[in-house]
C-alpha cells in the first residue's frame, strides 16, 4: 500500500499528542433530561396506580365485607342482589375457572408441543401461530356471542337446558367454561412454548441417544422439564378467567344463584354467577344498585387474582431445571 | 526449541479471517514450533510400557493397568461423506472403531470430527439438511438396517454439556431401561443394573445414599459421570464422547478421564476432543481430521510422537488450530 500524507507508513507514525485535561461537562441534552424524567415519573406512577387500586378497594371492601356475606347465598327476591351474600358467585368463579383451565391445559400443551417439536410443514405452523394470535386477540365479548351461537344449536342441547319447544338455552357452566378455555389457551400455549424452547437441544439428543423415540422424549423429559412453564401459563390463564365478565354475563345466565339442571352433571349444565357478574349486577351500572356489595365482592375478586399472580412468580422461580 | 516465522501456506486458509482475497493485506504470519525437535511427550503411552503416570492436576494417578489383551472391531465407516446443504463436512472417511481401545478424533474446530461422531449413532439425521453417503457398519451390519432406537441403545453418547434429565439420580440411570417393551419394569428389577452402572461410572460412592435426590443438584463433574452411568445402563457396545470435559474443571476432567480409561475394556470408546493433552492421556488410537479429511489415523504414540502427514505434524506441534 502506498504511503500518503494522510496515511503515513507505520514507521513514520508518532504517538498521539497529550490531550488537555477534560472539562467536566454533562453531555445530556435538555430533551434527554426531560425524557429521563418522564420515564422515572411513568414508572413511579405505575406503583402509585397499583397502590391506589389495591388501597381503595381494600378500604371500600373491608368496610362492607364480612363473614356472613361470604357464606350466604344471594337471596332470590325481586331485588335479589340487595339481600344475602355472595357465596354462590365465589363458588361460581372457582367452578368456572376450574372448568376453563381443565379444558385449556391439555389443548394448550398439545399445541405448544406440536409447535416446538414438530411444526411441519412450516406453512401449517405459521397458520397455527396466527390462529393462536387471533384467539388471543379476540375480545371476550365476541367469544361469548360466538359461543352462544354455537351452543344454541339443537345438537348442543346436552350442554345446557332445552325448553319444551326445543329451543336450546345455550347458557351453562360448561358452555361458559368452554369459551373461557379460549381465554386461557393463548397464555398456556405461550408459556409452555417458551419453556419447551428453553430446553437445550442436547437434552433432547441425550434422550434420543439412549434409544428413545420422540414421543417418549416429550413425555418423559420435555414435559416434566416444562412443568413450571405450564403451571405459570395455567395460573395466568386462571387469572384471566376469574377476571372475565363478558363471557359470564352472556353465557352463564342472569340468576345470581347457582341453579343446577336435573339429571347427571346438572351443576355443569346449570346456570349461576361469578364475582365479576355479581360486581357488575350490583354496581350502579347494573340493576341491583347495591354498590357496597359490589365493593366487597370486587375486593374478594382482587384478592383471588393477586393471589394467582403471586403464585405465578413463585412457580416461575422454583422447579425450573437449569442446565449449564 | 527453535522458533521460526513461516508464511501461512495452508490450503483453504487464505480467507480465514474473512478478508476478501482481492484486498492487498500483508501475508498472515504465524509462529511454528518445530515439531521434530520437541514432540509432545507421549512415548510412555506405547503399549507394554509403564502404564501409570501422574496427572499434573493434584497428582491424581490414572491407573492404566486395565489394558485389555484383545482388540476387536465393532464399527467401521467406509468412504463416509456427510454434507450440510452444499457444504461437505466429512469427506470419504474410512475408520475403524474397536472395542478394547479408546479412539480419539482430534483436529481444529469445524474439521468435521463431531459430525463424524454424530453420524455413528445416526444423530446427524436430526439435522434436516444433512446428507450422508458411504456406509457405516456395526458388527458387520449397516446402521441403516437397524431400527434407529435400537441402534442408539447399542451406540451410546455423551455430550459437551452435562445434561441429566430433571428427575432423580436413580430415574436418570434407569431412564434408558424403562419403556423398552410393553411392560414397565419394577424398581426392584432395575436396581442392580442402576447400581452397577453407577459403580462403573465411578459415581456410586458419592450418590449411594441419595439416589432419590434430583440429578440437577449434583456438581458438573458428577452430572457428567451420571450421564456416563445413564449410557452404560443400557449396555452399549460403543460409547461416543463429544468433548465430554470441555465444560468441566481440571479435577472433574481427571476423574472423567480415569473413568474413560477404565471403561475401554468393556466398551469401544470414541472421543472427540480439542485438547491434545487429553487425547494423549486417554487414547490408544488417534485420528486427525482437517477440513473434513481424515489426514492420519494410527496408534497414539505414533501420531503424537512421529506423525507421518505434514499437516498432522504442524497441528500437533501447535502450528495451527
Amino acid at each position: 500500500m502506498a504511503a500518503s500524507p494522510a496515511n503515513p507508513p507505520l514507521s513514520a507514525r508518532k504517538p498521539p499528542a497529550k490531550r488537555p485535561p477534560a472539562k467536566i461537562e454533562s453531555s445530556w441534552s435538555i430533551m434527554d433530561r426531560v425524557g429521563l424524567g418522564l420515564a422515572w415519573a411513568a414508572g413511579i406512577s405505575m406503583c402509585v396506580i397499583a397502590a391506589l387500586i389495591v388501597g381503595y378497594m381494600a378500604y371500600k371492601g373491608l368496610q362492607y365485607v364480612n363473614w356472613e356475606m361470604i357464606t350466604t347465598s344471594p337471596e332470590a327476591s325481586l331485588d335479589q342482589s340487595a339481600t344475602g351474600g355472595f357465596l354462590d358467585p365465589i363458588i361460581g368463579t372457582l367452578l368456572l375457572t376450574t372448568i376453563g383451565i381443565v379444558i385449556a391445559i391439555p389443548i394448550g400443551v398439545a399445541v405448544a408441543v406440536w409447535l416446538t417439536e414438530y411444526g411441519r410443514p412450516s406453512g401449517l405452523a405459521r397458520a397455527v401461530e396466527s390462529g393462536v394470535e387471533i384467539v388471543a386477540g379476540t375480545p371476550s365479548i365476541v367469544l361469548a356471542i360466538f359461543g352462544l351461537l354455537i351452543f344454541q344449536q339443537s345438537f348442543m342441547g346436552i350442554f345446557s337446558f332445552t325448553a319444551e319447544g326445543g329451543a336450546v338455552f345455550g347458557r351453562s357452566f360448561i358452555t361458559a367454561g368452554v369459551m373461557m378455555s379460549l381465554v386461557a389457551l393463548p397464555m398456556i400455549i405461550g408459556s409452555t412454548r417458551e419453556a419447551m424452547m428453553s430446553i437445550p437441544r442436547h437434552v433432547r439428543e441425550a434422550s434420543y441417544a439412549l434409544g428413545k423415540d420422540k414421543a417418549t422424549t416429550i413425555r418423559r423429559v420435555l414435559l416434566p422439564s416444562a412443568r413450571s412453564g405450564i403451571a405459570t401459563g395455567a395460573t395466568l390463564g386462571m387469572g384471566r378467567i376469574a377476571g372475565d365478565t363478558a363471557i359470564v354475563v352472556i353465557l352463564l345466565g342472569a340468576s345470581m344463584q347457582i341453579t343446577p339442571e336435573e339429571g347427571p352433571g346438572g351443576l355443569f349444565r346449570g346456570t349461576g354467577s361469578t364475582l365479576t357478574s355479581f360486581v357488575y349486577n350490583n354496581s350502579p351500572a347494573g340493576e341491583g344498585n347495591a354498590p357496597e356489595k359490589a365493593y366487597a365482592a370486587a375486593f374478594v375478586l382482587l384478592l383471588i387474582v393477586i393471589g394467582l399472580n403471586a403464585a405465578v412468580g413463585l412457580i416461575g422461580r422454583r422447579n425450573k431445571p437449569q442446565w449449564n | 526449541m527453535e522458533l521460526k516465522q513461516d508464511p501461512l501456506s495452508m490450503n483453504g486458509n487464505g480467507d480465514r479471517n474473512g478478508a476478501p482475497a482481492a484486498t492487498p493485506v500483508p501475508p498472515l504470519r504465524r509462529i511454528v514450533i518445530e515439531a521434530e525437535t520437541e514432540p509432545i511427550h507421549v512415548a510412555d503411552r506405547i503399549i507394554d510400557q509403564e502404564r501409570a503416570y501422574a496427572d499434573p492436576v493434584d497428582g491424581i494417578l490414572i491407573d492404566q493397568e486395565t489394558e485389555p489383551a484383545w482388540v476387536e472391531q465393532r464399527m467401521r465407516t467406509e468412504a463416509l461423506s456427510i454434507a450440510y446443504g452444499g457444504k461437505v463436512a466429512v469427506k470419504e472417511v474410512s475408520l475403524e472403531v474397536n472395542s478394547g481401545e479408546v479412539l480419539a478424533l482430534i483436529g481444529p474446530s469445524g474439521c468435521g470430527k463431531t459430525t463424524l461422531l454424530r453420524s455413528l449413532n445416526r444423530l446427524v439425521e436430526l439435522t434436516p439438511a444433512a446428507k450422508r453417503t458411504g456406509r457405516i457398519l456395526l458388527d458387520g451390519e449397516s446402521v441403516d438396517d437397524f431400527d434407529v432406537t435400537h441402534l442408539r441403545s447399542r451406540v451410546g453418547m455423551l455430550f459437551q454439556q452435562p445434561n441429566p434429565f430433571p428427575m432423580s439420580i436413580f430415574d436418570n440411570v434407569a431412564y434408558g431401561l424403562r419403556e423398552r417393551g410393553s411392560k414397565r419394569p419394577r424398581k426392584k428389577e432395575l436396581e442392580p443394573i442402576v447400581v452397577d452402572a453407577l459403580e462403573r461410572a465411578g459415581l456410586w460412592d458419592e450418590v449411594s445414599n441419595n439416589l432419590n435426590h434430583p440429578a440437577l443438584a449434583l456438581s458438573g463433574g458428577q452430572q457428567q459421570r451420571l450421564c456416563i452411568a445413564r449410557s452404560l445402563a443400557v449396555s452399549p457396545e460403543v460409547l461416543l464422547l463429544d468433548e465430554p470435559c470441555s465444560a468441566l474443571d481440571p479435577i472433574s476432567t481427571a476423574i472423567i478421564e480415569e473413568t474413560i480409561v477404565s471403561l475401554r475394556s468393556e466398551v469401544a470408546i470414541v472421543i472427540v476432543t480439542h485438547n491434545l493433552q487429553q487425547a494423549s492421556r486417554v487414547a490408544d488410537r488417534v485420528a486427525f481430521m482437517y477440513l473434513g479429511d481424515m489426514v492420519e489415523c494410527g496408534a497414539a504414540g505414533q501420531v503424537f510422537g512421529a506423525p507421518m502427514a505434514e499437516r498432522t505434524k504442524e497441528y500437533i506441534g501447535g502450528g495451527f488450530g
